[in-house]
């Protein structure tokens, strides 16, 4: 017990950032490794996928929904592609707009979130009226308008489901804010005569993170989710590029045919729930590592 | 005002310093109130000497020294600094002013940014002042981390490695970090071990040789603003009811407030800690948002009872007045400061203070 306590009190004045992170990141527990290995795996499998697969849009009607067999080894679809290609790459397109949605939305959402929460007043006033608005639509029917009127690219995509999800980011990112600024530190750092730029990007965003981070994890699941759903819904990603929500949706027309509509289907169920597993490991590193 | 310290120079000047805070709609009167936390105080500091504010909590003393670091502004008067009117700087000015004006918080466990290293903190201020190079920077940091009494390798880690007493150093070597005329501390220590204060207090006065420091500190232990300040300011209410070179408000306390402090501070002694007899003060410091008309302090003076209530102490509102024809120095605001002067209560309290029971025949035979 005590030994224990000692060793973490000399983790504690580990002097590198970096060697506290790579620490802290180390995955403790069944469920955390497992989830990081199913990422790695798919990631690299995705990454690889014009080595591993044959051409996701080559179509053959003579094989047309054959089953699994050594040349097809998840099976084919209603036009004869291979499903283990149109996984891989429909892959690449879930993270890419996974990422690419955390990175806009996140980019916004805080941004915004920062200048109402430090603003205060009246400025916070109107800028959270406007988070309300957003809000007050169920996400993924205002990411089905927007993707509607925009059209069906991954770029769209990107876009629409961003633009639902920003205001949860600037609200989360406010409160944090508002806490974080009546902060000792954040006043003396003012009275040492910082002004409200520096302020607010070099002393508080850095320590209101902390819950974003554990969120921004999990999201990447979600975004994932949410951009398989509009593909579902027909308004995503166009056809013929591959993508998991809209082959779900292709494959519920042959309900016999169980790999077709299995392979997609689990491929999501994997990669998202590895997401939320291997999510528990940013959530214990931001909230163990004193300083952090 | 003072009449040793005259000579020098005043550095700060606070005139007739108001900060009122908005408050809710009282329940009787439905209008919008004021909180008014420092309601006219007027005092300055003089260059090279400490001056000590203190006061139960809720006085008003840290809005005053917010305001003079120009973190609140005040809804009426004027801090000048060195002759500069802080309510009409501008931005450039002002930054200008804050590289000589630096300040030391209460709570070194909330005051350093958790998320840099030491030298980062303590360089802040001369990387928001755009002073030297990264090179110098750093060199100088560790000039400051060894002028402060930290090892030199305390200057890679977080402030999370560090304790009280050695993050009050990283916060005195951050304000130390542009060589400032003024330093304002507000409760330097009290957030610290009893074992460790002194050594901070100590380290603040060493400075204050070596660079020729100003310091304002702000405090409500009496023991130990009487161990490091030239004058003390004591206040109640927002006002300031009495401002005495340190030793002369110690052994005469010429306001009745001040004597009541003195009678309840601590003292060594525990026989006559046993017993001696406390002024208690009745009831409760009134609302700032409502306070008493008069001399804010006639709800609660011994004093006025003793007297039977005249008039004066709740219709008019004593001013600051030299108490030089007492042959003393420095100013009291009181109608009666003759009758504290005579009162019982005083030699009482100061016979305590001192140790020295000249009456009591134990003495000399403590153990």
């Amino acid at each position: 017990m005590t030994v224990g306590r000692l060793r973490r009190l000399e983790e504690a004045i580990v002097p590198t950032r970096l060697g506290t992170t790579l620490e802290s990141l180390r995955p403790r527990t069944f469920l955390e490794t497992y989830g990081l290995v199913v990422i790695l795996m798919i990631v690299a499998a995705v990454a690889a996928a014009p080595l591993v697969a044959p051409d996701p849009l080559a179509q053959d009607l003579t094989s047309a929904l054959a089953g699994p067999s050594g040349e097809h080894w998840l099976g084919t679809d209603n036009l004869g592609r291979d499903l283990w290609s149109r996984i891989l790459y429909g892959g690449r397109v879930s993270l890419v707009i996974g990422v690419f949605v955390l990175l806009t939305a996140g980019a916004v959402g805080v941004l915004y979130g920062a200048v109402s929460g430090y603003a205060g007043g009246m400025v916070d006033a109107v800028m959270m009226r406007i988070v309300d608005i957003f809000l007050s639509f169920p996400s993924i029917m205002l990411a089905l308008l927007i993707s509607a009127a925009l059209g069906p690219t991954v770029r769209n995509v990107i876009i629409a489901i961003s633009a639902a999800w920003w205001p949860v980011y600037a609200r989360l990112v406010r409160g944090q804010v508002i806490v974080v600024k009546e902060r000792e530190f954040v006043t003396a750092s003012r009275a040492l005569g910082a002004g409200p730029i520096r302020n607010l990007f070099r002393t508080v965003l850095p320590n209101s993170f902390g819950v974003m981070k554990t969120i921004f994890v999990l999201d990447v699941g979600y975004a994932i989710l949410a951009g398989s759903t509009l593909g579902f819904l027909g308004l995503g990603v166009s056809p013929p590029t591959p993508e998991w929500g809209y082959m779900i949706r292709e494959a519920l027309q042959y309900p016999t045919h169980w790999w077709f509509i299995l392979s997609p289907g689990l491929a999501l169920l994997l990669f998202v729930s590895a997401i939320n597993f291997a999510g528990g490991i940013v959530t214990r590193s931001v909230y163990e590592v004193p300083g952090r | 005002m003072s009449a040793d310290k005259g000579k020098s120079p005043v550095l700060v000047m606070v005139e007739d310093l108001r900060v009122w805070f908005p408050a809710g709609k009282g329940p009787s009167t439905g209008r919008r109130g004021f909180i008014k936390a420092v309601d006219g105080i007027t005092f300055s500091v003089h260059r090279g000497e400490t001056l000590g504010l203190v006061g139960e909590s809720g006085c008003g003393k840290t809005t005053t020294a917010r305001a003079i670091l120009k973190l609140l502004d005040p809804t009426e008067g004027r801090i000048r600094f060195d002759g500069v009117d802080l309510s009409t700087v501008s931005r450039r000015e002002l930054r200008l002013i804050r590289r000589r004006m630096q300040p030391v918080f209460q709570d070194p466990f909330s005051s350093l940014n958790p998320k840099r290293t030491v030298e980062r903190i303590v360089a802040e201020p001369l990387v928001i002042h755009r002073q030297g190079t990264t090179a110098e920077r750093k060199a100088r940091v560790s000039e400051l981390l060894d002028t402060v009494g930290l090892p030199p390798d305390a200057a890679g880690r977080y402030p999370h490695a560090f304790s009280g007493g050695q993050r009050q150093r990283i916060a005195i070597a951050r304000a130390m970090a542009l060589q400032p005329d003024l330093i304002i501390a507000d409760e330097p220590v009290s957030a610290l071990d009893v074992s460790i204060r002194a050594q901070i207090l100590n380290l603040l006065s060493d400075l204050q040789d070596q660079f020729h420091l100003t310091y304002l500190v702000i405090a409500h232990d009496l023991a130990l603003v009487r161990q490091v300040t030239d004058r003390v300011g004591v206040m109640y209410l927002g006002k300031l009811v009495e401002l005495r070179p340190t030793e002369d408000l110690y052994r005469a306390p010429l306001h009745p407030y001040t004597v009541a402090l003195l009678s309840s501070a601590p003292i060594p002694d525990t026989q006559a800690e046993a017993t001696r007899q406390r002024i208690v003060l009745e009831g409760d410091v009134p609302s700032p948002a409502d306070p008493p008309t008069g001399c804010r302090f006639h709800t609660r003076c011994w004093l006025r009872q003793k007297l039977g209530d005249p008039d004066i102490c709740s219709a008019e509102a004593p001013a600051l007045a030299p108490v030089q024809d007492r042959g003393a120095s420095g100013v009291v605001a009181c109608h009666f400061p003759e009758a504290v002067e005579d009162s019982h209560e005083r030699r009482e309290t100061l016979v305590a203070l001192t140790g020295s029971r000249a009456s009591s025949p134990s003495e000399g035979t403590t153990p």
